[in-house]
């Protein structure tokens, strides 16, 4: 329960960060809040020679809205977005799904690169960024590069960031007014990972629903856009009807793993229901 | 192991210098090096709160931090909370409604609560009990704790109109 020996290196510029993954990224951990990577390091499952803390980086530290959309600095914490009102407007789907990320300590120091970059299957930010296509940048050797959440998971605890890289800010797209939205999971423990959870939105055209996007959390070795569930709702008015057939498709969607936490026919099954209620949550009055 | 990096930081008022392995948790470096015991440590990945210490103003736990960032910070800890022998406020609190049983977690729910009621005086049942979520009691059945930070409110009330 103790990390192994690891050289500690703290740069507060970015270029400095870079210039040391550079040299050293192959066997070097960054660390930002640490909420998950210090765990990790505690049980020995990684033990970097060097942990390269990018907590001073000041500039990584930016929140800003504008005509674009939200961009995230890749410190931003979960406390931050939060206390944040401007984003409550800006993006209540992301600010609702962050209010269930483990626990009032633990959003203290969490950070939206950190997240991403640890990539837990479960996690709430990865599935927010799959749900409302975002847009990851990544800084290295070779400058910046934007790279599309869809395309940045590659599994569990995985993603395409070399080891030269790191993230430097999170792109969320322009929140449309009047989007019908909803964020629900189940968790056995507040604050824990959840054994399943789904994301989704959609605007509305005379009446009927257009723009889906649902992505679900803890079903899969990523987060996964459930298209079958989108393509249940678009064009049509919900009702009853198209909040079962959405469920259904989003049980026929996934096949999860059995894992110590819970059996997959347990997630497949938590799934259908949560996408029933978060579907007709959202469509509530109101 | 890794050559001692130098850690400078103010632990409830004092300034303190610890010479520490990069890999030493904040937490082992206050029982360890400084000897402030108040703080206890109970899982050590993040999951029981026991280590809570208020950092920067912030509630944090401190074995998910190395000593070493914590270079800087302005630290308090559950000894830093009683002024001088006198309990605080909110320890007489949990003295009153019995909120300590065993007394392992106490020193991480203190803190918390703490830094919960100087930012919201007016904090409800229901949000002390999402923020003690991050805090694991097996003893007291949390209901007697709820109560003490309850009841401490007016206190920090009382400081903030001061």
């Amino acid at each position: 329960m103790k990390a192994a020996s690891f050289e500690y290196v703290r740069p507060d510029r970015l270029e400095s960060a870079i210039a040391f993954l550079t040299e050293h990224g192959e066997e070097a951990k960054v660390i930002a809040g640490g909420q998950s990577l210090v765990p990790m390091l505690a049980f020995r499952l990684t033990a970097p020679r060097f942990l390269v803390d990018i907590g001073r980086i000041s500039e990584l530290r930016r929140v800003g809205i504008d005509a674009d959309g939200i961009r995230l600095g890749a410190l931003a914490r979960w406390r931050d977005i939060e206390r944040n009102e401007e984003l409550h407007r800006a993006n209540p789907l992301l600010v609702e799904a962050i209010r269930h990320v483990a626990h009032y300590q633990i959003r203290n120091r969490g950070t939206v690169g950190g997240s991403l970059a640890h990539a837990d299957p479960a996690a709430e930010m990865p599935g927010i960024a799959i749900t409302c296509d975002a847009k990851i940048v990544a800084a290295g050797k070779q400058g910046q590069r934007v790279i599309q959440a869809a395309d940045f998971f590659t599994g569990p605890l995985s993603t395409v960031l070399q080891p030269d890289e790191l993230i430097v800010e999170v792109r969320l797209p322009p929140w449309q007014s009047g989007r019908r939205w909803a964020f629900v999971e189940f968790a056995r423990r507040r604050g824990d990972f959840a054994l399943a959870g789904i994301a989704l939105f959609y605007d509305t055209e005379n009446g009927k629903a257009c723009n889906a996007r649902v992505g679900a959390i803890g079903v899969a070795d990523t987060p996964v856009r459930l298209q079958a569930v989108e393509a249940t709702i678009n064009g049509n008015t919900i009702t009853e009807n198209v909040i079962r057939a959405a469920g259904a498709a989003a049980f026929e969607s996934v096949d999860p793993s059995d894992d110590i936490h819970a059996p997959g026919d347990y997630r497949r099954a938590l799934l259908q229901v949560l996408t029933e209620r978060a579907l007709s949550s959202a469509a509530k009055p109101g | 192991m890794s050559p001692r990096q130098i850690a400078r930081f103010t632990v409830n008022g004092k300034a303190y210098e610890a010479a520490v392995e990069p890999r030493t948790t904040l937490a082992d470096c206050l029982r360890h090096d400084l000897k402030l015991t108040g703080t206890h440590v109970g899982c050590e990945h993040g999951v029981c709160g026991a280590c809570t210490i208020i950092a920067d103003g912030e509630a944090v736990r401190s074995c998910l931090m190395f000593a070493v960032q914590a270079d800087g910070m302005d630290i308090t800890t559950v000894e830093g909370l009683s002024e001088r022998d006198r309990l605080s406020p909110l320890q007489v609190s949990f003295r009153k409604h019995h909120a300590v049983q065993c007394g392992f977690c106490t020193a991480g729910i203190l803190t918390t609560a703490h830094i919960l009621l100087t930012e919201e005086p007016d904090a409800a049942a229901d949000r002390i009990r999402d923020v003690l979520s991050g805090n694991i009691c097996r003893c007291t059945g949390y209901v007697q704790i709820i109560d003490a930070v309850l009841d401490a409110r007016a206190a920090y009330k009382a400081r903030d109109s001061r």
